[in-house]
């Protein structure tokens, strides 16, 4: 049966709730089909996984704790984002802030905690910045596509981080291994309980509020997304561009920077190679899942931690870890791809008129 | 507005998630009561199906099971050495692993502080120096074995120049690639051998790429430390010679395998099993020579002449008996300065942290 899509004028506030949980369902239903076919219990193999990661106060807190550097970083790519810049940068901005904070208690190990974990906040925020800054610089200058230059410098900024913990860094007593030093007890972000959630959370959730703020109320966030939507009309408005690119991708890059001073202190106690298993890259996924915007992060972030936790415990069941990756990449490919009929309606044109209906 | 929805709708997927761990618990069937089994757990890096080290090590889980039948064994396969893997550990211990062995040298720490939450768990960490009174590590010496696929790879070379595809500047490969190089320069004392890192113990294309360079650069041996056959079927697609790791490659480059340094870890966990069932097991720094067991070479290819099956074969005789020990003076550095003088022997302190090239290694070791 022919048919085409039909732009909505806006999207039905039906269809952005049930969009989402139809593809999640969908995907859901997919893997299911998968895992039948190759001889696995569906139903019990999901039940598994929200158990492993929601089933007990472990799981839920373990789940918290993948989620924090997600919603850090996934909160640093929405702000730029929001300006149409596109920071994929996120991971090597996440070493570098890793890196400059474990620079503190490495050559200061005596100071006292209320010095130590702030001036490490401001050195790991600072160390992303510049490493964002850069890249804003080039596209500013002489418009170098900011996706480029933001990914190629996560890898030197991951062997950056490789050469300092193989090299001058690295720990005296560790027999030679890439590790630094322990942190002293007063370089360490104070944890909830005996929990390994950590003042990260905190710090994660301050910045939601504030850009809660930044987004709706402010004019600098009105300024963001109107660069964002026509750079052509902010000029005419008289937005000074610029200022804004440098600034925005700055506090990005500080936003990750803070998610790699966060692991290193609150969840590693040292720097090591593999500091992130690719937090930089998922929060890329958590943010535009999220529409960019700030609380939904915070969920979207916890979405992700419990498949990630999830994943995991699946295969004390018996299954491979590729089979909890391929769930993880259905409930994306579908939720993607269901964002089309947010914004399109499907028309049959077989018959005369549009059917359809919006309620 | 719209944005409203949106995080409605996000709450409601996360409410149906907890919703099905709520439903979890209680369709749960009992778990089986049969006869109780002494459940272990192993935890690796890399897949299963790596062909390499994670591979070796569930190897020697399933002679495990084989060996002792009222044990039962739970693998998390894949866990990245950060925080994942504390969280992976301490689930395995809650789940009732009466032992966990976590097999790669990043589990240290998260071993260490799971390990302290659990004191009636046993946890064995593969590579590792820290110990405490329920941390044991265990560990083989793989360069014994690496020095006698080093003589069949010194006398297979005619370019002279046998290439080595490194993960990563530890001293875990450095000590290989010096026992290796030991080997090569024993019966080819004009040999060197090139050493690529690639820094990541996992990744089957840059570990063949690695082995490609080589190839390229005038090698016509490839060995490696690495986790996959991909250095193999580089040097098998050039039509080159390969020194294989872990397991036995020859499967999956017929034609280039010479040999292959190879785990043996079974035994060793049925020995530590057995220690932690009778409760005579205590915390050790187990590092096997080659007359455990625990660390041996692979049948020769079809391609490998006699006698240098039988300079390896004597060469091995030897070793186990003791007789020849690797990292015997005199050995001379890269700048052929004399670390250890003849008539001593390395100490496994310097061994276990070793840090420079002996002559012969053509790369660099980053400080």
């Amino acid at each position: 049966m022919p048919f085409r899509f039909e732009k909505r004028l806006a999207p039905t506030p039906f269809m952005t709730v049930a969009v989402p949980v139809a593809s999640v369902a969908l995907a859901l239903l997919f893997c299911a089909v998968f895992l039948a076919l190759t001889g696995r219990h569906p139903l019990e193999l999901y039940m598994a996984m929200a158990e492993g990661a929601l089933g007990s106060a472990y799981g839920l807190t373990e789940t918290t704790v993948k989620a924090i550097p997600l919603m850090l970083c996934g909160l640093g790519i929405a702000l730029a984002f929001r300006m149409q810049l596109w920071n994929i940068g996120a991971e090597g901005q996440l070493y570098l802030g890793a890196l400059a904070a474990t620079w503190l208690p490495l050559t200061f190990p005596g100071l006292p905690a209320i010095v130590m974990l702030p001036a490490m906040v401001v050195l790991g925020m600072a160390a992303g910045a510049l490493w964002a800054l850069g890249p804003a610089y080039l596209r500013v200058k002489w418009r170098v596509n900011e996706i480029i230059t933001t990914l190629m410098l996560n890898y030197v900024g991951i062997l950056l981080v490789n050469y300092f913990v193989y090299g001058p860094w690295r720990d005296p007593k560790g027999f030679n291994f890439p590790l630094t030093a322990q942190f002293p007890p007063a370089a360490l972000l104070p944890t909830f309980g005996d929990t390994r959630i950590h003042a990260g959370l905190v710090l994660a959730l301050a910045l939601v509020a504030l850009f809660l703020v930044i987004f709706r109320n402010s004019r600098w966030g009105y300024e963001i997304k109107v660069i964002g939507a026509s750079e052509r009309a902010a000029r005419y408005a008289g937005m000074d561009i610029k200022r804004n690119m440098f600034l925005v991708m700055a506090l990005s890059g500080a936003i990750c920077g803070l998610a790699g001073m966060a692991e290193v202190s609150g969840i590693a106690g040292r720097l090591q190679p593999g500091l992130s298993p690719g937090y930089g890259y998922t929060a890329i996924i958590v943010a535009w899942l999220a529409r960019l915007n700030p609380v939904a992060i915070v969920l979207v972030a916890g979405l992700f931690g419990v498949l990630q936790v999830g994943g995991y415990i699946v295969q004390t069941h018996g299954v491979p870890a590729s089979v909890a990756a391929m769930i993880q990449g259905a409930i994306l490919f579908f939720v993607i791809g269901g964002e089309m009929f947010t914004g399109y309606r499907l028309v049959f044109t077989g018959r005369k008129g549009a059917a359809a209906t919006d309620e | 507005m719209k944005n409203r929805y949106l995080i409605l709708s996000i709450a409601l997927v996360v409410a149906a998630a907890l919703l099905l761990g709520g439903c979890g618990g209680d369709k749960k069937p009992a778990a089986p009561a049969a006869p109780e089994k002494m459940k272990v757990a192993f935890v690796y890096v890399g897949p299963v199906g790596d062909a390499g080290w994670s591979y070796a090590h569930d190897q020697g889980r399933k002679y495990l099971m084989e060996k002792m039948p009222d044990v039962q064994t739970t693998i998390i396969e894949s866990v990245p050495e950060g925080a994942d893997s504390e969280r992976v550990i301490t689930q395995l211990a809650e789940q009732g692993n009466k032992v966990i062995f976590t097999t790669s040298f990043g589990y240290m720490d998260p071993t260490i502080n799971v390990a302290k939450k659990y004191p009636n768990v046993v946890f064995m960490h593969c590579s590792g120096f820290k110990t405490a009174t329920n941390v044991g590590t265990y560990f083989g010496r793989i360069e014994e074995a690496r020095y006698l696929t080093g003589i069949a790879a010194g006398k297979a070379t005619k370019s002279n120049v046998v290439g080595y595809v490194a993960a990563f500047p530890i001293p875990e490969v450095v000590r290989g690639i010096n026992g290796f190089t030991l080997g090569v320069r024993a019966v080819n004392p004009n040999a060197k051998v090139k050493v690529i890192w690639t820094n990541t113990w996992y990744d089957p294309a840059k570990e063949k790429q690695a082995a490609v360079s080589l190839l390229d650069a005038g090698a016509d041996v490839i060995a490696q430390h690495q986790d996959t056959p991909g250095p193999m079927q580089a040097a098998e697609e050039k039509g080159k010679f390969g020194i294989g790791y872990n397991t036995d490659m020859s499967k999956m480059a017929p034609k280039a395998v010479l040999t292959s340094a190879v785990w043996n870890w079974g035994p060793y966990y049925v020995k530590v099993i057995d220690g932690v069932k009778k409760g005579t097991w205590k915390s050790e720094q187990y590092w096997g020579h080659m007359n455990d067991g625990i660390a041996d070479i692979a049948p020769f290819g079809p391609m490998v002449p006699d006698d240098t099956k039988k300079l390896v074969n004597d060469a091995k005789a030897k070793i186990v008996k003791g007789e020849l020990k690797i990292f015997a003076g005199p050995i001379k550095d890269q700048a052929g300065q004399v670390k250890v003088p003849a008539g001593t022997m390395m100490a496994d302190a310097d061994q276990l942290s070793f840090n420079w090239f002996v002559e012969g290694v053509d790369g660099t070791i980053p400080k």
